[in-house]
């Protein structure tokens, strides 16, 4: 009976994984399949008005880069601030549980927060609160990472470093930041990766425009929000450009994933 | 002016702690001579050695109560370093009292950049410079043959021996007064350890030197003198060759010859 | 140098505090005239943009304040269009655009309720939920206990992996093949509460995978191998030593899984229908939280708008709730 039991049970659990495999697999398939199909050079050389992808992705990476340009040194300094200055008191916890929560708050309350703040006084949409919205998404994220990382640095090296007369900012620049650098780049790479393939939080901050632009004081184009545009569209050659634009997206985030993952790993060897 | 340190009366509280770890411990550190401090796990050798360039001061809350005496640079006039304050000045000491931990250290940088990194925090930025000392160091702490044609690799890709001796290099390159070992062998395999006590023995001709060590054997064959702590108080301290053959305290023999520790 | 390093790390470590309370703070202004306008009621109140008649007494009723502002019965309306200006105000918006409709039909006031949404969000994470917990333990105890660590390997990093594909792909696979799949197996439309559940059910799998299979594996070997020594089948070790060790971190993965689903706007939008009504049966379209902020922000001023920030509000300490107690309760880091 146990044994009858327990083969039920094991053929259930390979059952769950499997089918939990199999929808992950049809949703890749679909993509890859429809994706494909509209690739084209035109894709990457037209933009949206002349059914192209050019503005939004660049667009859409703009945005990210400039989110993350602007997270990194304040989230890695508020990292650092956690490990080698907080201590242990109540506010580093507090703060660190805070970074903890916003980092699973709903992305679209970021988008309305930024809508009131940004969009609401200047009337308009514009690049900037996108950026806006996809830093506070990834500050966090940065926060957390870089905060883990520097715990792992072992203690003896801040020692050693006092000990040969560095002060505590040299210690923690040159010897603490530098030993934990590998793990730091893969938080902001993973950190990227979640930004750059946000679609709420950006619908009413940047909007998204068809033509092509660099000036993010105005409404912006976003490769996401003109996925969810297309892929509502009655046309079906709009349609298919949403698909092309959609395994774009995941491809450069599964990209992105790989190189974060390539480059935590090579530390540890 | 024989002691280059001397520690007077020093009583040393844990952050938070209801007991002293040091209670009234007296150690002179006499110039160019090893001094060995010896005890069994617990008894406070370590806390003493990490007060004597205030490496405790890392974290909040600790509290001394007495003298540690270092000789100024005049080589005849004491300066109580517990009275140090500013940030600078403790840099200062810790330049010139180096320290030597029980595991290697080795910053995530080059070789060539690991002892010249402490070098540039104390203000030479001349590359000749640099070189220079860069490569008298390694030689001191007998490394050069090995890492002179990988002074631009990973210090990390070091043996753990070869490590230990570039932590050595490091702290030397500063030209340090004293020179304190934290167990310095305790991590490495036997060759290792003893190219490192063959180093010691050197080093004594330019250095003072303060070293705690598990290996009553280690403290006999490389240090003149030796203190044996227990408890947090200095049982006795003589003579290496007096400690070994005959103490005086009945604690210290006791120990010596293996019946408690 | 030193203190300004120093002062500058905190400031950045501050500036999470900041954000957090000026989210908080903002969207409480933002939403303070629909709070005050609808009250608590707004919670229960199932209708969306309906215009009701309003009778004078039932303005009186509305605050002391208003009653005091009243002289003669002449004068309400001309005080009723003031008392909309003076919140208005707040938005800075285009009040006037607002205060013409309101003088045109100024015995009626528009009446937003959250009920088919805040329904609409809580029906369909426990359908997500429902579906994907028994998936994703599945392939979490599959992963670390029974497949060969050969096979573990590459199917535990495809799991990560695909826990980081945006979850609008899935709204877009939910709604041009799961939808019609779905509504083929059970009839009804291709948009509706039970494609968004399964849809977002499908979303967390991964997620929760992850996390439930990283508290599996904190499990000591020599735990297990005690348990198998004793001669206990593979089920019995999981049933009685695995998951009694892991329970916490798994309960903790899936609250936040349960929280991740909730705030989730995208996977949803694209399937849930969008339409103000309760679903009678599971296969009907309706509603949710972030879905209407996604919609409807674009058209909305005034009144209206702060209603939207008012939901927007109320997913924030729902969703905050949530990931409080999983974090503080069951993922308390050691």
């Amino acid at each position: 009976m146990r044994l009858i039991l327990n083969r039920i049970f094991l053929i259930f659990s390979t059952f769950a994984a499997l089918v939990g495999l199999f929808f992950l697999g049809w949703i890749l398939f679909t993509l890859c399949v429809k994706g494909l199909s509209g690739l084209s050079l035109d894709v990457f050389t037209k933009d949206l008005i002349n059914g192209g992808l050019r503005n939004v992705i660049v667009g859409q990476m703009m945005m990210s880069g400039v989110a993350t340009m602007i997270g990194i040194p304040v989230g890695i300094l508020a990292g650092i601030y956690l490990q080698e200055y907080g201590g242990n008191s109540k506010t580093t916890e507090f703060i660190r549980d805070l970074s903890d929560v916003m980092m699973s708050a709903p992305s679209i309350v970021v988008g309305t927060f930024v809508y009131a703040i940004v969009v609401v006084p200047t009337g308009h949409t514009t690049g900037w609160a996108g950026v806006l919205a996809l830093f506070i998404l990834m500050v966090p994220i940065i926060v957390r990472t870089t905060d883990d990382m520097l715990k792992l640095v072992p203690i003896e090296l801040r020692e050693a470093g006092i000990a040969i007369g560095a002060s505590k900012y040299h210690v923690t620049m040159n010897i603490v930041v530098r030993y934990a650098k590998a793990g730091i780049l893969t938080g902001i790479l993973l950190a990227f990766a979640r930004v750059v393939g946000e679609t709420a939080p950006l619908i009413y901050t940047s909007g998204s425009s068809e033509f092509w632009s660099t000036d993010l004081t105005d409404t912006f184009p976003s490769l996401t929000v003109s996925i969810y545009n297309l892929a509502t569209m009655p046309d079906d050659n709009l349609v298919q450009l949403g698909w092309t634009g959609a395994f774009l997206l995941t491809a450069m985030v599964l990209i992105i994933n790989l190189l974060g993952r390539y480059s935590g790993k090579k530390k540890r060897s | 002016m024989k002691n280059m340190m001397e520690v007077k009366g020093l009583t040393f509280t844990y952050s938070g702690a209801n007991e002293a770890s040091l209670v009234d411990v007296t150690l002179p550190v006499e110039k160019n001579k090893v001094t060995a401090l010896i005890g069994p796990s617990g008894c406070g050798k370590s806390t003493l050695l990490r007060g004597m360039n205030r490496i405790h001061d890392l974290y909040p809350g600790h509290t001394y109560e007495g003298v540690i005496n270092l000789l100024n640079t005049d080589g005849k006039s004491y300066t109580n370093i517990l009275d140090i304050k500013k940030e600078a000045e403790l840099i200062r000491l810790r330049q010139r009292v180096g320290m030597i931990f029980q595991k290697p250290t080795p910053f995530p940088m080059t070789i060539f950049e690991n002892i010249a990194y402490g070098l540039r925090l104390s203000g030479i930025k001349n590359k000749a410079d640099l070189k220079d000392i860069v490569e008298q160091s390694l030689r001191d702490a007998a490394l050069w043959n090995e890492a002179k044609d990988r002074l631009d690799h990973d210090a990390r890709g070091l043996s753990g021996g070869q490590q230990q001796r570039l932590c050595i290099a490091r702290a030397i390159a500063l030209k340090p007064e004293v020179i304190l070992f934290d167990e310095p062998t305790s991590a490495l395999d036997p060759i290792s350890t003893l190219a490192i006590e063959e180093m010691i023995s050197v080093l004594r001709e330019k250095y003072s030197i303060c070293i705690v060590t598990h290996n009553m054997q280690q403290a006999a064959r490389i240090s003149d003198f030796t203190g044996f702590m227990y408890l947090g108080e200095m049982i006795e301290y003589d003579q290496t060759d007096t400690i070994f053959m005959k103490p005086s305290k009945k604690q210290t023999e006791d120990y010596i010859s293996g019946r408690f520790g | 140098m030193e203190l300004i390093f120093k002062k500058i790390a905190q400031l950045s470590a501050s500036l999470v505090f900041v954000i957090l309370a000026a989210t908080t703070i903002v969207l409480y202004l933002s939403a303070k005239p629909a709070i005050e306008e609808f009250g608590l009621k707004f919670l229960i109140e199932p209708r969306w943009g309906v215009q009701e008649k309003v009778e004078p007494p039932a303005i009186a009723e509305q605050s002391d304040l208003k009653q005091l502002e009243k002289s003669a019965d002449i004068q309400t309306d001309d005080d009723f269009i003031k008392d909309e200006e003076d919140f208005m105000m707040d938005d800075e918006d285009d009040f006037i655009f607002d205060d013409d409709m309101e003088s045109d039909s100024n015995r009626n006031k528009t009446i937003y309720g959250a009920l088919v949404p805040i329904v609409g969000t809580v029906f369909s994470t426990l359908i997500a939920m429902l579906f994907s917990i028994p998936l994703a333990i599945g392939i979490a105890v599959f992963l670390s206990e029974i497949a060969p660590s050969a096979l573990a390997k590459p199917v535990g990093v495809a799991i990560e992996l695909l826990a980081s594909i945006p979850s609008i792909i899935y709204g877009m696979w939910g709604l041009f093949y799961f939808g019609p799949f779905i509504a083929s197996l059970f009839g009804g439309n291709t948009v509706s509460l039970l494609v968004a559940g399964l849809v977002l059910g499908i979303m967390v799998i991964p997620f929760m995978a992850a996390l439930s299979r990283d508290a599996i594996a904190t499990v000591p070997d020599m735990l297990k191998e005690s348990a198998y020594a004793m001669g206990a089948t593979k089920l019995e070790v999981i049933k009685d030593v695995v998951f009694p060790y892991a329970k916490t971190g798994i309960i903790g993965s899936i609250i936040l899984s349960f929280g991740r689903a909730l705030g989730e706007t995208m996977a949803v939008a694209f399937v849930i229908g969008g339409v103000y009504q309760f679903a009678e049966k599971v296969t009907d379209p309706t509603n949710s939280i972030p879905v209407v902020l996604a919609n409807s922000f674009a058209e909305s001023s005034g009144l209206s708008l702060s209603v939207l920030f008012y939901l927007a509000l109320i997913l924030f300490v729902l969703s905050f709730g949530v990931i409080a107690i999983a974090k503080f309760y069951f993922l308390r880091r050691k």
